[in-house]
């Protein structure tokens, strides 16, 4: 909402500093987004006579001017405009002045056409960022010829001879308050933030004797969505510009003048926050109004020309035959008022909020009144809007108003009224506030109150509990000057576990050195196939978007593996020489007969580094780490078998990839990407990725740790090389040295595989030092031998050979 | 005797000073005062002499194996601490040289700044509480005073899996969640993604994270939600920081208020920065309405509450004066490891 400054001090008085009604009018809840100075970029430009005009000797198309701009002397200018006459007023930029040219400020200096001396430049509206809408007697590619309506007075700025200098705000006004889309709401809230007066008088007219029923009929066939119609008729009409003021109040706020009707309508609209329609009875058919659904399959060409399909839920002004209007959102392109229109009809209706909105979404016409009526206007208001057209139209000398007016279901109510206690405000705010001061403040917004209770003004819709009368009160009064207490009582707090032990995997995962992400949690269905996913995959059953903004981002993650890729592959593209990420994001996987999915917590790993060459067991390194971390224990690795509960195998590499186990449970897939995959993302270095459930995890890891005492007697440590065939795993050769050893065994950690000379081909040496200890006393060498033997010995039953 | 073990004292002497490592030193000590050394030599033939002279010699042989003993060791301290210093200087490293690398992960700055205003919330005594981002109409808006075809709903262009299942527009729907399943007192805070249909671009994501808060008790007050909002800017930002109160208008609550900060840049004064108002607004507030109250089963003749919403994108970029949020979801290292 644009205000005019010089409108608003037509009912209140707002000659406060303009930062200060700003600052003010915003801290009382009528925010302001910024606001301007109408022609501010105008610099010496003023008011001046043409005293003498000759041709050019130099130029068959200039003319030399002689002006008097108030300076005692004449000032000589050079101009190529054809429509200048001896003793017209004009703007002269004189010398180091500043207009605009192709909408931007530029400086006009003193300077030589064609040898003859010129002092400065007549301006076109144009060059003032003005159009003929703004001044119609004026020509477009012409100087502005200044009309009677402007101030002729020799030497006197521009802005201000023809009225140009209005301090324009721009608000933003919320939705509970269409009241406030107007230049009275706005100047009550002026009066009631300063503590000013309100001038506003009903607006009253005289009118001509008819009998507006005979000339128009008017029937409402849905009295649900239209709660009230008045029509006035207007008689013998004289179409034409109107006035300067009007124009003036207009163009500030943001409306293009057009001729007198259409302008008087969008004035009431502006001041009194009701829009207004005006039709030329000609063409109403049958001279009847009927309020009505559209029927199916109608059409109407609105005012903009354009042809629209109307469907049977939108209401629509019907003449006899056809459809005039849009309810509430535009008239139709045929009975609007044409330059020989004789007789005119104003509307003034209420229609319900909810259907203005939902028909101006349908036909995508967001216009004046539709934002104003899907806010919800009340029926009252609708009969001061008609009066002020009409008191407009006699005061314009526009025409003749029939003095009987229609008013259509028309019924009166009580108004919206609440409780009013000081005492439950006071409490509720933390306040202080007297009584007296309350009820000052809600006369001032035109609230009564009566008996114990409130009753609201009939344009604030929004009224409805205690506590918007508290706001009324606290708004006022200053939401500032509220006092800033802490809550009384004592709260205790924690993280749950789940939340402590995301934090713990973080922590784990941050120690290792990946980086945290944050990705979109919707994604393309084409991730599925980039990740090489069956077709038959349950991961591709997802909770898709039905309005997305487009099918990158249309359904939900059943995955977050392809989220980590899209991030590795991008930083791959950047050439960054390493990635190392982790997120730990939702999942959303469907559930049959469940309304809401679930919303899993996964945490995703994905790597690649150019430098330093870390492969798959730097990953599992990561894999371990973390499990340790957490206190998981009973911990396996084992290649991705048949029964694999991760659809996501499909992108790994089939010979280096792992499912972790804890407690016999697949808690996690990890591995290199299948080249395919790679390729797929335009990543040429090799990369790794990991998928862990971290509810299935914190399930099953312990954070629950007893001391065990430190050992108080040496260990020994005894090396162990074995030979055996590719196939077996490292972990089957662990396990049954664990075994072999028993209780003495402090650790096994494997050193080295070799693969090579003096190794026959398929077998590999793989070589362990394994650490033994005892609680009660120094091992001897003796006890040591004897578990090498048997491990030994056992290894060799699996056909894991001492070397 | 006694002109020999001057003789002694004096060779002993005049050979230290010549010696120049610590292993031929030692080979000197043992020399002169090993037991098979010059000195006790002599001091074998002790019992030849008279008993007038084996006192005197006596106290001589003793003074001179002292004053050999001394020079021995202050010629060995000597040699350590040159060989010492050798040492030092010839390791001396280019201490310019880059270090060895290590990995060190780095929090997203997202959540760096979200486990800030937790740590401030949970020392308020609010729990931190999480809820479905896929959620019902119900939850989102119907719950929260909005209606089907609320004017409000518009500004909120809303995602939707059908009609009755959307993308939750804002987290608010967690604390309706919460309402229903415990009773007051509540002080919780409910942070989390939320989604709204706006095109990627410089200051918009459609999907974004929003931390809210919830207090509901007998006797709270608008003046208490001032004080909870003022102190967490204040940790946020400084002890210096200046908030503003505005009203505003929210479906849920009432009266409702957006807090705006001032501005860093200008102090107040108007700036590009702030779009020359000296103010940008940061978050919005309000008094919990009543009818969101009764919808959750609360009675608000006995219980009041407030609410407010934050939006963590918006703290983050300030803080960090980062100026595109498509940064923060592109996720490039460059990016990430500057947090």
């Amino acid at each position: 909402m644009d205000l005019s400054m010089k409108w608003l001090a037509d009912y209140v008085d707002c000659d406060m500093p303009i930062k200060d009604f700003v600052s003010g009018i915003t801290l009382s809840g009528s925010k302001v987004e910024c606001y301007n100075e109408e022609g501010d970029y105008l610099e010496n430009v003023v008011v001046g006579q043409v005293k003498e005009i000759v041709p050019h000797p130099n130029s068959d198309h200039m003319f030399i001017c002689q002006l008097d701009v108030g300076e005692g002397s004449l000032v000589q200018i050079v101009t190529g405009a054809q429509n200048v006459k001896k003793d017209d007023f004009v703007p002269v930029a004189k010398h180091k002045s500043t207009v605009l040219h192709d909408g931007k400020p530029v400086k006009i200096t003193k300077g030589k056409l064609r040898g003859e001396a010129s002092n400065g430049m007549l301006c076109s509206l144009g060059e003032l960022g003005l159009n003929i809408h703004d001044f119609p007697y004026a020509i477009e590619d012409g100087i502005f010829i200044l009309g009677d309506d402007c101030d002729k007075t020799i030497g006197k700025d521009i802005r201000e001879a023809i009225g140009f200098n209005d301090t324009v705000v721009e608000f933003e006004i919320t939705s509970n308050r269409p009241d406030c889309m107007s230049v009275i709401g706005l100047a009550r809230e002026t009066a009631a933030t300063f503590g000013k007066e309100l001038k506003v008088a009903k607006p009253e007219f005289k009118g001509v004797d008819g009998d507006v029923n005979e000339m128009l009929k008017v029937k409402i066939h849905n009295t649900d969505l239209c709660k009230r119609y008045i029509g006035a008729i207007v008689k013998n009409v004289k179409i034409g510009p109107s006035p300067r003021w009007m124009r003036e109040r207009l163009r500030a706020s943001g409306v293009r003048p057009i001729n007198n009707f259409v302008d008087i309508t969008n004035y009431v609209m502006l001041e009194y926050g009701r829009p207004m329609h005006a039709f030329d009875l000609r063409y109403v058919e049958g001279a009847e109004i009927n309020v009505r659904n559209a029927k199916a399959g109608e059409k109407i060409t609105t005012l903009d020309g354009i042809e629209r399909e109307l469907s049977e839920d939108m209401l629509v002004i019907a003449d006899a035959k056809k459809p005039v209007a849009v309810a509430g959102v535009m008239g139709g392109e045929y009975s609007g008022i044409m330059d020989d229109t004789t007789t005119v009809v104003f509307e003034s209706a209420c229609f319900d909020g909810a259907s203005v909105a939902t028909t101006a979404k349908k036909l995508r016409m967001r216009t004046d009144a539709s934002s104003r009526y899907d806010k919800g206007l009340d029926p009252h208001e609708c009969y001061e809007a008609l009066m002020r057209a009409c008191q407009l139209v006699e005061e314009l000398g526009a025409g003749e108003v029939v003095k009987t007016v229609i008013d259509e279901n028309y019924q009166s109510e009580t108004p919206l009224n609440v409780e009013f206690s000081a005492d439950w405000i006071n409490n509720f705010l933390g306040t202080d506030i007297p009584e007296a001061e309350m009820v000052r403040i809600l006369e001032k917004l035109e609230f009564t109150v009566k008996d114990g209770r409130v009753y609201a003004p009939w344009f604030r819709v929004d009224i409805g509990c205690k506590a918007d009368i508290a706001e009324e009160v606290a708004r006022i009064y200053g939401y500032n000057s509220i006092p800033d207490t802490i809550i009384r009582g004592v709260a205790n707090a924690q993280r749950t576990p789940k939340q402590n032990f995301e934090k713990k995997v973080k922590a784990a995962m941050l120690s290792m050195g990946l980086n945290e992400i944050e990705t979109f949690s919707f994604i393309s269905p084409k991730y599925f196939d980039k990740i090489a996913l069956p077709a038959d995959s349950k991961l591709r059953n997802t909770v898709t978007i039905m309005n997305p903004l487009g099918e990158d981002t249309s359904v939900m993650r059943t995955t977050i593996v392809p989220s980590i890729l899209e991030v590795v592959g991008r930083n791959y593209s950047y050439r960054n020489p390493e990635c190392y990420v982790f997120e730990l994001g939702n999942e959303y996987i469907p559930v049959e007969g469940e309304v809401l999915p679930n919303e899993p917590v996964r945490l995703g790993i994905g790597f690649y580094d150019t430098e330093t060459g870390a492969d798959f067991y730097t990953l599992k390194g990561m894999v371990e780490g973390l499990m340790n971390a957490v206190g998981a224990e009973n911990i396996e690795y084992e290649r991705p078998a048949d029964d694999c509960e991760f659809d996501e195998v499909s992108a790994f590499h089939p010979g280096r990839c792992a499912v972790v186990k804890v407690d016999g449970r697949q808690i996690g897939i990890f591995g290199e990407l299948h080249p395919k995959v790679m390729e797929n993302y335009g990543i040429e270095a090799r990369t790794y990725a990991a998928k862990i459930n971290i509810p299935e995890l914190m399930e099953l890891s312990c954070d629950t740790k007893t001391y065990k005492p430190l050992p108080k007697f040496p260990a020994t440590t005894r090396d162990l090389s074995v030979v055996c065939d590719e196939e077996v795993p490292a972990a089957v050769l662990e396990k049954v040295i664990r075994k072999a050893v028993g209780g003495i065994l402090e650790s096994v950690t494997l050193f080295d595989v070799y693969r090579g000379e003096q190794i026959e081909a398929g077998k590999k040496s793989v070589s362990y030092s394994i650490s033994m200890r005892s609680l009660e006393g120094t091992l001897t060498d003796d006890q040591a031998d004897k578990a090498m033997e048997k491990a030994v010995k056992e290894l060799s039953a699996i056909g894991a050979e001492l070397r | 005797m006694k002109e020999q073990l001057q003789n002694i004292e004096t060779s002993a002497k005049e050979e230290l000073s010549k010696v120049s490592d610590i292993k031929t030193l030692e080979e000197l000590r043992v020399r002169f005062l090993g037991k098979k050394g010059e000195l006790t030599a002599i001091l074998k033939q002790m019992g030849k002499l008279s008993a007038e002279e084996r006192p005197v010699i006596g106290q001589l042989a003793n003074k001179v194996r002292g004053d050999i003993e001394a020079a021995l060791t202050a010629r060995r301290d000597e040699l350590k601490s040159k060989a010492e210093e050798m040492r030092l200087k010839a390791e001396t490293l280019d201490v310019t040289l880059p270090g060895k690398k290590q990995k060190i992960g780095r929090a997203h700055p997202l959540d760096v700044t979200l486990e800030q205003v937790e740590e401030v919330f949970l020392g308020m005594g609010f729990d931190i509480v999480e809820g479905p981002e896929v959620e019902t109409d119900h939850y989102c808006f119907e719950a929260l005073n909005m209606p089907k075809h609320h004017p409000a709903r518009d500004t909120q262009d809303t995602f939707y899996i059908n009609e009755n299942v959307l993308l939750r527009t804002q987290t608010s729907s967690v604390q309706i969640r919460t309402m229903e399943n415990r009773k007051p007192p509540i002080r919780i805070i409910s942070p989390g993604r939320v989604y709204r249909s706006d095109a990627v671009d410089a200051t918009h994501s459609p999907l974004f994270h929003q931390i809210e808060g919830l207090v509901i008790d007998k006797g709270i007050t608008m003046a208490d939600l001032k004080g909870t909002l003022e102190l967490l800017m204040k940790r946020l930002y400084g002890e210096e920081t200046q908030v503003r109160f505005r009203p505003h208008h929210f479906p849920y609550t009432e009266p409702s208020a957006e807090v705006d900060l001032m501005c860093f840049n200008c102090h107040g004064k108007g700036c590009s920065m702030c779009k020359q108002e000296g103010w940008v607004e940061l978050l919005g507030s309000g008094m919990v309405h009543p009818k969101v109250l009764e919808e959750c089963g609360i009675d608000p003749e006995v219980y009041s509450g407030f609410a407010f919403g934050i939006g963590l994108e918006r703290i983050t970029m300030g803080r960090y004066s980062i100026n595109d949020m498509r940064l923060l979801y592109e996720n490039d290292m460059r990016f990430l490891e500057q947090f």
